[in-house]
């Protein structure tokens, strides 16, 4: 983590975090993803948007290669981070999904102590030495979450005791605890008020200045104000792909415009 | 374009936008009638401008009103976003180009005694005669979306801006002529002002009808016509 973002030497530009080329993905007969060309910047909050079904999510899922769990699925083309091709055999999923970590619509805490929630992925990569280690690990994660100061007294009461937006910061902290690079978030806020949602948005303009972030959402307005690039997804397509404040001003495509200003029947 | 999902975003779209054209149509006719009354010297009709101002600013007040409300309620993005502002931004300019039509109405009733408008006023009715085909033709772009025109305006703001300058140095001519003349001239010449400033209005609502439709705000500083000299560093 923390490294110099990696520079294309020739070419003197900014190489992306995440390229994917001619990705196709199959459910069973379903074409679900078709022939999708996305560059995704590094320490960056790039948004994926589009009505539910454009495959958006799936797309995101295979990013960390969350579709290999499910059998009917098949992915196609070609998905690089740093370079390296996440879809070759030699590549351990459980180690790729630590480098990407992932934050879904609804918290999902393991029925566990705050703390063990946190101390559960680097004790199972091996991450920490000693009991020192670890303690370490679990309150950094939890401030880099936000959410420090308020469980740092009741680190052993149950994660699943904690308010919604509250078990969603201890998600993401449990996916920092890791060191991650990547941070997947699949609608993180879909079910959260308005202040624990702005708590979250916060949080994840702090964590861009660390982390490379792509987050799936349903609220245009959410998209507009965390990320800086966004992509719009129509059954299945990207059908644009560019700075936000371009989106939401001056979109290039008809199908983005009818759909960010809320004309699609 | 499709209607919106939510029909009634659609109707505080058309209404603020119907808005704005009510209050080109009666910036437009109060500068008509202003000029008239300053070439007929008609009082009455001069207080009939004035009176209508009222009417232009509580236009803008609604426009301004309906575009926070909807701004408020709807977040309007991309289109939606690009037509709120631009209605804002023309109400506006409608607005002082009411203004300015009131301002030549004042000047007609503050006018003692009668002149030789033939004479006198032949290059401001002119001159007024443009910059109301110039009007004209920005609310025709606005209503119809119509960039092609709008760029057309903002060229031909140039014309207005060299009849002022001919005026200006003729009205100077007939003051140099007969000291007597110079309170007619001078009101005169500042009528021209006024409708030169309608004609700024005008290449204004051009570029926020450019925008509006391609979301492109129009950059490039049009220099300015002004040869009098006299507006040199004077903020416009």
């Amino acid at each position: 983590m923390n490294e110099m973002p990696v520079v294309d030497a020739e070419a003197g530009t900014l190489l992306p975090k995440i390229s994917a080329k001619k990705v196709q993905v199959f459910y069973g007969e379903t074409h679900a993803i078709k022939d999708v060309d996305l560059n995704i910047a590094d320490r960056t909050v790039t948004a994926f948007i589009g009505p539910s079904g454009c495959g958006k999510s799936t797309f995101l899922r295979c990013l960390n290669r969350m579709n290999d769990t499910i059998d009917i699925c098949r992915v196609e083309g070609d998905i690089r981070i740093d370079g390296e091709d996440i879809y070759d055999p030699k590549v351990d999923p459980v180690q790729l999904r630590a480098k990407v970590g992932m934050v879904f619509q609804k918290p999902n805490p393991f029925p566990k102590s705050i703390y063990d929630n946190i101390a559960y992925g680097p004790r199972i990569h091996g991450l920490s030495r000693s009991k020192a280690d670890l303690d370490e690990i679990v309150a950094n994660s939890l401030q880099k979450a936000g959410l420090y100061e308020e469980v740092k007294d009741r680190l052993d009461e149950p994660g699943t005791g904690l308010s919604g937006g509250q078990q969603q910061r201890l998600c993401i902290a449990r996916a920092i605890a890791v060191s991650p690079e990547v941070i997947l978030m699949d609608e993180p806020c879909s079910a959260l008020d308005p202040i624990a949602t702005a708590k979250i948005e916060e949080l994840i303009d702090e964590l861009r200045e660390n982390y490379t972030i792509v987050i799936v959402t349903h609220s245009m307005q959410q998209a507009a104000r965390v990320s800086q690039r966004t992509a719009f997804f129509h059954l299945g397509n990207l059908v644009e792909e560019g700075e936000t404040k371009e989106i939401f001003t001056n979109p290039t495509d008809r199908r983005t415009q009818d759909y960010i200003t809320g004309r699609f029947g | 374009m499709p209607n919106h999902t939510v029909t009634s975003f659609d109707d505080e779209l058309k209404s603020v936008a119907g808005r704005v054209s009510e209050m080109g149509g009666l910036s437009e006719v109060m500068l008509t009638e202003a000029i008239s009354s300053l070439i007929r010297m008609d009082k009455d009709l001069a207080r009939r401008v004035i009176a209508q101002d009222k009417r232009v600013d509580a236009l803008q007040f609604e426009v301004e009103e309906q575009a926070i409300l909807i701004i408020a309620r709807r977040q309007p993005v991309a289109q939606d976003l690009r037509d709120v502002i631009a209605a804002m931004r023309i109400s506006n300019d409608l607005e002082r180009v009411g203004d300015l039509a009131k301002n030549i109405a004042k000047r007609v009733i503050a006018i003692e005694g009668s002149f030789d408008s033939k004479k006198f006023a032949l290059g401001v009715e002119h001159m007024s005669e443009l910059a109301q085909e110039q009007l004209k033709a920005v609310l025709d772009a606005y209503a119809n979306r119509d960039t092609a025109s709008a760029a057309n305006v903002r060229e031909r703001d140039d014309e207005v801006d060299a009849l002022y300058t001919s005026i200006f140095r003729e009205l100077l001519t007939y003051m140099m002529e007969d000291p007597r003349q110079i309170s007619i001239c001078a009101h005169l010449l500042f009528c021209a002002k006024n409708i030169e400033r309608i004609g700024d209005h005008a290449t204004n609502i051009a570029e926020n009808v450019i925008y509006m439709s391609t979301g492109v705000q129009p950059a490039d500083e049009r220099h300015k016509l002004d040869e009098t000299g006299v507006e040199t560093g004077v903020a416009r």
